[in-house]
């Protein structure tokens, strides 16, 4: 097994440097890309090695980030924004929160970086409120750089001024999409409006705006350093460098994770990950949490790259990987993402509203076990419906979940709605929870512990349940000493 | 720290900090513990507290501690790695307060390795 399949770069100062301390992050070349940049080149040199290194958005839509900046650097404004996203509202993901507490000045110099490229003065960060930790080093961070004459008026006298503050999100997730951002940064409600004009062009109060994800920012140092080729040099042909994933779920080694683009699926959850616990087989990883899709066993042959991802169903996303093993019913899985957006949809169209709410009614209806076969045509039109017509990405990719477990586990959706089963043993109302007369000693534990008293038996005599009664709560399984209570 | 006016000076600040860094990994044991949100949920405070009182009690005076963000490694958190002088770090999970002062009385004082060692499963890009 080979234990180097992992490349930090953006993480690459994540448990190796004080992020309190700006000292630290100067002895590792902190802040030399922008000295360089701001006393020794021009802005167009900066956006030119971000399009030759071919650096792509890492917060989930993959624009290449050289490109953004030439849109936001070609336009002439009195004021322009340079903004972090650092939102992070997919639920399992938590990459953005180690770079800001791990590294926060490599963020803060590439924001500097970045308005020096495109000509802007002011840099906001928009971060969840539950980030304390994140947002204290992030403070920190930006004082002592200011202290330091690293932000502020006319940095290493180069005559270019940068200094940044921070605005403070609620933690909604429809706030992590841009247009709902700058809303919210604008201090009205968090809701998307229609692209165009895309925030390059005019964003935050109505200025040329660039918007990047912290994973994005926080490669850019290293890429100034090290030059656009050492960084094209890895990944994939379209997807270039690295992406950290959080590995969550049903995997052993759960943690951050770098790689390179590239890698295949079956490296990260057997190399990396160690596999699925208690020798469970692996069933699927979703990727792009809940815009995004599942991958299966039979892709881990598949490199991850953002082009790979979309063309299996998913998307790359923000790095969140929820594992799952043989004991996840996908039904279910989808039924878990439709709820949280049905919870996080703002409301302003009626696709992702109300087309939410009768996705989920759906789902839940096919694991109560009242699904019927024409469920599955309207699931798939309304699915598709929602992603034609929603007006911001949260809508247009909320069906995915949904849109991929019905193409790669459709005998399970066949097995809910035709058979009345759960394959995997989840949806309780289409189990049985039952004894095996040959392994029951009568030992009496199991009725003992039943919450509804619904097991009869003598002692020493096979017990039975009253299948009408039983809430399928599983406490007889756990308690039973001779494995004679199974779910079926 | 003062003020920075030029590329020059950045320069030579860096310089001086790399070679007290350099410095200090040749003469010294660093103990480095990770406190991202994660690893202070799971106990990095007391970890480092304990690290510190188990150090001063075994007399152990060429120790430098410092913190630092996420290791990466969730499953098992707490982490810390430790430098012994001119060596290079060994990184140690699972840690509580008990497993802590162990590793102050078998690693740092006696080189001794101790509990669970956490393999280094990536390459860092050092600029
Ligand atoms: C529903 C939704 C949620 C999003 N949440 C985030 C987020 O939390 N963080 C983020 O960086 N991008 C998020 N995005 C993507 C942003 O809209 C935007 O594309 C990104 O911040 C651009 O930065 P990048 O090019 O560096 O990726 C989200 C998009 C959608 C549709
Ligand atoms: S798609 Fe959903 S989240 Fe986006 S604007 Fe419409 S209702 Fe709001
Ligand atoms: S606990 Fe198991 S062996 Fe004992 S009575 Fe119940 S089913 Fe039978
Ligand atoms: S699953 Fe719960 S309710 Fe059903 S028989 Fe067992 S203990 Fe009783």
């Amino acid at each position: 097994m080979d234990l180097k399949k992992q490349l930090r770069i953006a993480t690459r100062n994540c448990g190796f440097i004080d992020p309190e301390c700006i000292e630290d992050y100067i002895g590792v070349r902190g802040y030399e890309a922008l000295a360089t940049a701001i006393t020794a080149g021009t802005p167009a040199d900066v956006i030119d090695v971000m399009k030759k290194s071919g650096l792509r958005g890492r917060g989930g839509g993959g624009f290449p980030t050289g490109t953004k900046w030439g849109f936001a650097a070609a336009n002439t404004a009195d004021q322009k924004y340079v903004v972090m996203n650092a939102d992070e509202g997919d639920p399992g993901a938590f990459m953005d929160r180690a770079v800001l507490e791990g590294d926060p000045h490599s963020t803060v110099e590439a924001m500097a970086i970045c308005g020096y490229a495109i000509g802007a003065s002011i840099g906001v960060v928009y971060i969840r409120a539950e980030y304390p930790l994140a947002i204290k080093r992030l403070v920190k961070a930006i004082d002592d750089a200011r202290a330091s004459g690293l932000l502020g008026k006319n940095i290493l006298g180069s005559g270019f001024d940068f200094d940044i503050e921070l605005k403070y999100g609620a933690g909604a997730f429809v706030c992590g999409e841009e247009t709902g951002l700058i809303r919210s940064m604008e201090g009205q409600r968090g809701e998307p409006y229609t692209k165009p004009p895309f925030p390059a062009n005019s964003g935050y109060w109505g200025k040329p705006t660039i918007v990047n994800n912290v994973e994005t920012f926080a490669n850019i140092p290293a890429i100034m350093v090290k030059g656009s080729d050492w960084f094209s040099s890895i990944g994939t042909e379209k997807s270039k460098g690295t992406k950290v994933f959080a590995l969550a779920g049903k995997i052993v080694n759960v943690g951050l994770i770098e790689v390179p683009m590239g890698i295949t699926l079956g490296e990260i959850i057997f190399e990396i990950g160690g596999g699925c616990p208690d020798g469970k087989k692996f069933k699927a990883v979703q990727t792009g949490g809940p815009s995004g899709g599942a991958l299966t066993f039979k892709d881990v042959d598949v490199p991850i790259d953002y082009d790979n991802l979309i063309a299996k169903g998913s998307m790359m996303g923000s790095g969140g990987m929820v594992v799952m093993d043989e004991d996840n019913c996908m039904v279910d899985v989808a039924k878990f993402f439709l709820d949280f957006t049905m919870d996080e949809t703002c409301g302003k169209c009626t696709p992702c509203r109300i087309g939410s709410k009768r996705l989920y009614e759906l789902l839940e209806k096919i694991t109560l076990g009242n699904g019927v076969p024409a469920d599955l045509d309207k699931l798939k039109m309304l699915a598709t419906t929602i992603k034609d017509t929603a007006l911001c990405g949260l809508g247009q990719t909320m069906p995915n979940p949904v849109l991929s477990t019905m193409a790669t586990f459709a005998d399970e959706y066949r097995a809910h709605i035709y058979d009345k089963k759960c394959p995997s043993g989840v949806c309780a109302n289409l189990l049985e929870i039952v004894i095996v007369p040959e392994k029951c000693i009568g030992c009496t534990l199991c009725a003992r512990v039943c919450p509804v008293n619904c097991i009869a038996g003598k002692v020493k005599e096979v017990h039975v349940i009253d299948q009408a009664a039983c809430i399928k709560c599983g406490a007889c399984i756990d308690k039973c000493k001779f494995e004679a209570i199974v779910k079926q | 720290m003062p003020k920075i006016t030029s590329i020059a000076e950045l320069k030579k600040i860096q310089g001086e900090i790399k070679a007290k860094k350099a410095a200090a990994a040749k003469d010294k044991i660093v103990v480095n513990v990770s406190l991202a949100t994660c690893s202070i949920a799971s106990g990095g405070k007391t970890v480092l507290a304990a690290m510190k009182d188990e150090a001063a009690k075994q007399g152990i005076n060429n120790v430098e501690f410092m913190m630092s963000g996420c290791m990466t490694y969730c499953h098992s958190e707490p982490t810390v790695a430790v430098a012994l002088p001119g060596k290079d770090a060994v990184l140690f999970g699972n840690l509580d307060e008990a497993g802590a002062r162990l590793l102050v009385e078998k690693y740092l004082k006696n080189g001794e390795v101790v509990g669970k060692v956490i393999p280094i499963n990536y390459t860092r890009v050092e600029l």
